[in-house]
Formats: C-alpha cells, structure tokens, sequence
C-alpha cells in the first residue's frame, strides 16, 4: 500500500500539539536530569520561532522505554518521548536523562524529528552524545559520512547539559536521515 | 464602503504561482523519478526557501531506537478528547461532522492503540491562535483541537465541525483549501506523520502550493477524504471517511545500489 504523504505542519500547530510538561521527560533538576536542547535555523542562521523538535531515546541503561504517559506525566514514569517548541529565537530545550546505548559498545544518541512552518515535510536526525570516541568512530552512520558533516550530529557538551542545533539549510546543514528501508540484513 | 484589503506589492498573482506549480509538476512527470512526497524544495510555498534541506537525505539502517516508537495508552488520552464540540458552553457554529478511518502500515496491519492527534480552523476559516489575523470571528464553542487513541483494528474517530478556507500571505489572494491537520505516531520511529486532510472536490486544490507539494496526483488523492453515507447520522452529523497509511521501514528490504553490504 502506498504510504499517505506529509505535510507541512503549518504555522497554527501552537494549541494541536504542544500540552503541559511535554518537554520536561523528567522534572528539572531532578536526579540525572539534563538540559537537552539548542536552535533550529534556517539557511541564513536565524531562528525559527515556529519549529517543534520531538525526541525519542532509551534510557541511561540502553533499555526503550515501552510505557505509557507522555501526555500526562506522573513525574516518575520515563517514557522516553518529549515535544517542545521552539521560542522566538529558534531555542528549544528539554528536560530529560542521557540515553545509554542500546548495544553494548553503540553510540548511544537522540532520534529527534523536526517540524516548521515552511518545512514540508517531517525530518528525522540523531543527536549522539560526544563522550564515548570510539563508539561515534565505530557507528555504522558517523562512518558513512564524510568527516565535515559528522560534527553535525554530535551534540556538544557543556555546563547545562547537551547542545544540539539544528541546521535545516547552509554549508554545514545538518544530516537528514532517510530511514525508509534496510540495507543490511 | 471599501473593505477590500489592497494587495501588497510584493505578492505574486496566483497565476504566477499556478504557473510555477504546473511547470514543476510536468518536470517531474517527464523525468519520470519516483521521488520524496512532498517535495521538501518547492518556490510555489514562499516559506520552504531558507527551510529545506538541500542535500539529499542520507539512508540509514534504523537503529533499536528507531524500531520502535513511543506508547501512548488510556492514561494519556481521555475519550472525551475526540469530541471536537463539546469544549464549550453550547454547540459551535458549523456543520457538525464525523472524521473516521483506518490507520494501517504499508502491509495492511493496523496501528493499534496509538496516538491520533488533530488541530483546525473553525467554520468560518480561523484558528484559535495568537498569528491568526484572518478577520473572520472565533467562535467561543469550538477551539479545534482533538486527540484519540485507535482501537485495537486500527480506527480512529473524531467528531468536528468542517472547516472553513482560509487566505493566507503566501502570494496574492491565497486561499487554503479546507482541511484538518493530523499528527500520527505508528509503531517504529520512521512512521512518524504530521499531514493534513482534505474534503472532495474542493475547487481550491488547484490553486494550493501546499498541496500541490505532492506532485504526483495519484498521491495527492490520498490526503483526500470520502464522504461516508454509513458515517452520517440520522439527523445529527455528516460523515467523512479517511484511511491513513504509514511507510517507514518495518519489512522493507532496499536494493544495495551496487556497494558491497
Ligand atoms: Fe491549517
């Protein structure tokens, strides 16, 4: 069956999607919480006001979430899955725990998914966390890359947290993945 | 009296962008390339320009992560939720209606228990939303926004009020055709779809840059819904039926395009 196409999300998704405590994966300050979060930009480097950023991760042990309560968070269910909007100068920021990786020895990263205004259809990228330098040069998407387009991917570290923005266009645009299919089997 | 907005100067005329729409979908009938739905680089829409992407997306295998996709249940949705008229003090202005489907993957399965989520305009073609100007009225009954889980064969359903047209600044008197958003998760990562649904035989079709981003007709039809007689009810609402299907990648083995795997 053929897939239904997307579409833009539109400028007025600001009272569909957004709710209460969507960014905040565990409540902030919380033990382990981290700020997760950065600016998505367009190809002149301004930020956009109108994106919403969604994540997907394991959590610190490499273990998938597969609990309810995204919507309505009890303030101790990890359900690995947050939404937030970005602010006028294109920030967005999460509250949320460092996933592990999910193989031993992986990379661990973010699924992450974008949407604008503007931007026709959802993008999906990963955010992977800096730390572990032999797992990112081992990660079968990092090697398939050339060396100036890695950096796109990896988040930097830093006093609050992780930073990861989000280039839809420019030279060093950030990757997009086309996860639509297997290759290896 | 003389209400009429004077166009601003830097607006195309909607023949501009019809033509490009045209010239753009014949270029990609004749080179005959299946490509991404929709174009993600499209002129006619005037906010994509500094917004796409322009390289093309990079194929990964999924990853563990990526298999899978988050879970929503009974706690994070009530059922009240999927009854667009009731979130005020009376009924809301408009043609009541019923918006329900199937959610499937490519295979056929149904999405069971996941989450369904959608926002639109009232009847008269206004948002309940900071960045709305159209100057036609909200109305104080209906906000527009729903949400539901599927059951367990994969139907969602909603009750609404159908949608008004509404213009917007893209290029001189642009109207967008009718339409709910929706925001659907599937079972993996991949599947994730934000989209919007049209009613049939909507004459501004052919005027929309947003819709004519997908430029193969025979995908086009499938943002369209059908009129459902079985969904109507006896003295109360219309009915609308819209069947959904989500790609992504579960099952889908691709051609190695000639590298060693
Ligand atoms: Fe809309």
């Amino acid at each position: 069956m053929r897939a239904t196409p997307g579409q833009t999300v539109g400028p007025f998704f600001h009272y569909g999607l957004p709710y209460d405590g969507d960014r905040d994966l565990v409540p902030p300050g919380s033990v382990g919480a981290v700020r997760f979060g950065g600016r998505v930009l367009d190809g002149t480097g301004a930020g956009l006001q109108d994106a919403l950023v969604e994540i997907w991760q394991a959590r610190p042990d490499g273990t998938v979430p597969r609990e309810p309560g995204s919507l309505r968070r009890d303030g101790w269910t990890f359900t690995g899955f947050g939404r937030a909007s970005t602010g006028r100068d294109g920030r967005y920021a999460f509250s949320t725990l460092e996933p592990g990786p999910t193989e031993p020895g992986g990379a661990a990263f973010f699924a992450v998914t974008v949407f604008a205004r503007g931007l026709m259809d959802r993008l999906f990228t990963r955010a992977y966390l800096p730390d572990d330098a032999a797992a990112l040069a081992a990660d079968p998407l990092l090697s398939s890359l050339p060396e100036e387009r890695r950096s796109t991917l990896v988040a930097r570290r830093d006093a609050r947290g992780l930073t990861f923005d989000i280039r839809l266009q420019g030279a060093d645009e950030t990757v997009f993945l086309d996860l639509s299919g297997y290759r290896r089997p | 009296m003389n209400s009429t907005p004077v166009p601003a100067p830097d607006l195309e005329p909607q023949e501009a962008i019809s033509a490009r729409i045209a010239a753009i979908e014949a270029a990609h009938r004749a080179d005959g390339e299946g490509r991404p739905q929709p174009a993600l680089d499209y002129p006619p829409y005037r906010s994509s320009a500094l917004r796409h992407p322009t390289k093309d997306l990079h194929h990964t295998d999924p990853e563990t992560i990526e298999r899978e996709a988050p879970c929503f249940g009974d706690r994070d949705v009530d059922p009240l939720e999927a009854d667009l008229t009731i979130g005020g003090a009376g009924e809301p202005i408009g043609e009541r209606m019923i918006i329900a489907g199937r959610v499937t993957d490519a295979e056929g399965r149904p999405v069971r228990r996941q989450l369904v989520e959608v926002w639109q305009a009232n009847a008269g073609g206004r948002y309940v939303h900071k960045r709305d100007r159209h100057p036609a009225p909200l109305d104080p009954n209906f906000t527009g926004a729903g949400r539901c889980l599927t059951d367990d064969d994969g139907y969602y359903r909603f009750q609404t009020i159908k949608p008004g047209p509404y213009p917007w600044r893209n290029h001189h008197n642009a109207w967008r055709p009718a339409h709910i958003h929706f925001s659907l998760f599937g079972t993996e990562f991949a599947q994730r779809l934000v989209t919007q649904m049209y009613f049939p035989g909507d004459p501004l079709f052919a005027l929309d840059p947003i819709l004519r981003s997908i430029t193969d007709p025979a995908d086009r039809e499938l943002l369209v819904a059908s009129y459902d007689h079985d969904l109507t009810t006896h003295e109360w609402a219309t009915g609308y039926r819209w069947d959904i299907v989500l790609g992504g990648s579960r099952g889908t083995l691709m051609e190695n395009e000639g590298d060693e795997a």
